[in-house]
């Protein structure tokens, strides 16, 4: 017997379709036509824009040329420099901070907890532009407040994006985005039995005994998946652009900035299109890695 | 009895933390929240004294700052209507109609959008832009972003619209209707929530973005507010902070009025799991 459904096969495409054609010119084609470019010399101005040349692998050779390689500056240095982000400011800031939120929140007060998420959310959710600006005001060498409470404690005032513009930049991230962390652990710890934790309270258990034995073994599937998310977010992230512009010295250049400078500064998109594919190269493996976590967990085998 | 008096210094002792962490949060947006009050607002801190509204009404009379505003408007209410009516459609089909390979077709538009991210696609997008000739116009913009956000927001509501028991539409079409009718008259008012959801989470994505508009858009008065902000410096290139931190708010109430709309109605949950 044939299965009865509610659309014919017709309708369906008809419906799929405009969603199909958005998605086929701004995702589908962006992923063939970037690898297309980065076999070009193409550029914005002049004779290479209306009629690239091909050029090979010339632009991977220029991008993993060993001689520049770890020139500040130049696409090596650019890619450690955003491992580190990553790492620094992903998985030991975010994730290992929003943890420890999520584990304390478990039994602090209710209106702390409250006013703790509140502005961790507030930090997570305002747009980037208005993030970035009050981070400004906030690291300003003359009145920024981070100095006016150095100063008060008897610190001396520090040019934190001229010293430090990369920790800035990881700090910045760590607080931009240790809410999402924060709200996924913290349902996750809410979904244990309480009885699992009152038993070891009875039998006089440490908080961290607790957590060890107890708390992260049962969340661990969910710390999985958001060690995949933030890292593949942390490392696509333009934002601390509106922070540093990748200065100074291209100390903040993190993949997408350098990208940009490329691309839109330099005008080589042949090259700032070769990056584009080293970028989407790294996320397919994220992403694949996600898809399976996703699909094990699907079927029911523990994660 | 030694174990409840260690409950109680934890929790002492958490408090504490958690008190400290919650600062290191508030902290940079202290200013934020006093200066647009303060018609002599600098990037140090003070608290206005008296409290003014001097600076907002000097964004209303700012012609420049209301267009970016407006802009904002146009692009994100032109994607939500393009993500919110092509994912509904198009995550209806896939829940309900006979075409093969549909939870593939699903996973691979995943695959896809989580790869092809804004940074790693900013050359092609331009090049196709440029292409087909909308280079500086807002509708560019709108696409862009209909085009990248649909995948998720088909995803998402796929999975609500399974969730839905298909007797609904069945019995609507054994009293004769036809499967757009429906569509439209049964399974659109069911499948509702599911949308709003969507549609708040793709106006919010696009409200607070700033690449693509930044690398698609050439003149001024198309510039939405995430990107003529950086237009309010003075002739000497210092930041005009009063207008800044006053607009600055103006363009952050409605994400902060949408997401505890959202959270309100539907929880945390949603919002949690959906931002990309």
């Amino acid at each position: 017997m044939k299965s009865f459904s509610l659309l014919s096969r017709g309708t369906g495409v008809a419906f799929l379709a405009p969603a199909g054609l958005l998605i086929g010119a701004f995702v589908i084609a962006p992923f063939f036509w970037v690898i297309f470019v980065s076999f070009t010399n193409r550029s914005l101005l002049g004779r290479t824009a209306v009629d690239p040349d091909f050029v090979g692998l010339a632009n991977y050779f220029s991008l993993f040329d060993a001689a520049t390689f770890f020139t500040r500056g130049e696409f090596g240095s650019s890619l450690i420099l955003t491992i580190q982000f990553v790492l620094l400011s992903a998985v030991v800031g975010q994730a290992a901070l929003g943890m420890l939120l999520a584990w304390m929140l478990q039994s602090v007060p209710k209106s702390l907890k409250h006013l703790t998420e509140t502005v961790a959310i507030g930090a997570w959710i305002l747009p980037e532009v208005v993030i970035a600006f009050a981070w400004f005001a906030f690291l300003d060498y003359e009145n920024g407040t981070l100095n006016m409470i150095m100063e008060a404690l008897g610190f001396p005032r520090g040019d934190w994006l001229l010293s430090f513009p990369f920790w800035a930049i990881v700090v910045f991230n760590t607080w931009r985005g240790t809410a999402f962390s924060m709200m996924l652990f913290n349902s996750a710890f809410s979904s244990i039995p309480p009885s699992y934790f009152q038993a070891a309270d009875v039998a006089g258990a440490s908080s961290w005994q607790k957590f060890r034995d107890i708390g992260f073994p049962l969340i661990r599937g969910h710390v999985v998946t958001d060690l995949i998310l933030i890292t593949m977010w942390s490392f696509n992230v333009f934002t601390p652009f509106l922070l540093t512009s990748g200065g100074p010295s291209y100390r903040t250049e993190i993949l997408p900035i350098y990208t940009y400078r490329i691309a839109f500064r330099d005008f080589d998109f042949g090259k700032g299109a070769a990056v584009g594919v080293v970028v989407m190269l790294i996320n397919l493996v994220f992403a694949l890695f996600y898809l399976w976590v996703m699909r094990r967990r699907a079927k029911g085998v523990a994660a | 009895m030694r174990s409840y008096l260690g409950l109680y210094f934890t929790r002492i002792g958490f408090s504490v933390a958690t008190a400290l962490i919650g600062v290191f949060f508030a902290l940079p947006l202290v200013w934020f929240i006093f200066a647009p009050f303060n018609p002599r607002a600098e990037l140090g801190l003070s608290i206005p004294a008296p409290f003014s509204l001097a600076n907002f009404e000097a964004v209303f009379q700012n012609g420049f700052a209301m267009r970016g505003l407006w802009n904002s408007l146009v692009q994100s209410v032109g994607g939500v209507i393009l993500v919110g009516g092509g994912a509904t459609l198009a995550s209806y089909a896939l829940s309900r109609s006979p075409i093969p390979g549909k939870s593939v077709i699903t996973y691979i538009l995943l695959l896809f959008s989580s790869v092809v991210s804004g940074s790693a696609a900013m050359v092609p997008i331009f090049l196709i832009i440029n292409g087909i000739g909308l280079i500086d116009t807002q509708i560019a913009v709108i696409l862009v972003f209909a085009g990248g956000l649909l995948p998720t927001a088909m995803f998402i509501l796929r999975d609500f619209i399974d969730s839905i028991p298909k007797s609904y539409e069945e019995s609507a079409m054994v009293a004769g209707a036809s499967p757009v009718q429906a569509f439209f008259d049964v399974a659109l008012p069911v499948i509702r929530p599911g949308i709003v959801v969507v549609v708040v989470w793709a106006f919010v994505s696009i409200w607070g973005s700033f690449l693509i508009p930044f690398i698609l858009l050439r003149s001024s008065e198309k510039m939405p507010a995430s990107v003529a902000i950086y237009s309010f410096y003075s002739e000497a290139g210092t930041p005009i902070v009063t207008l800044l931190a006053a607009y600055s708010l103006l363009y952050s109430l409605p994400v902060v009025i949408l997401y505890l709309f959202v959270s309100w109605k539907f929880g945390f949950r949603f919002f949690g799991g959906i931002k990309a």
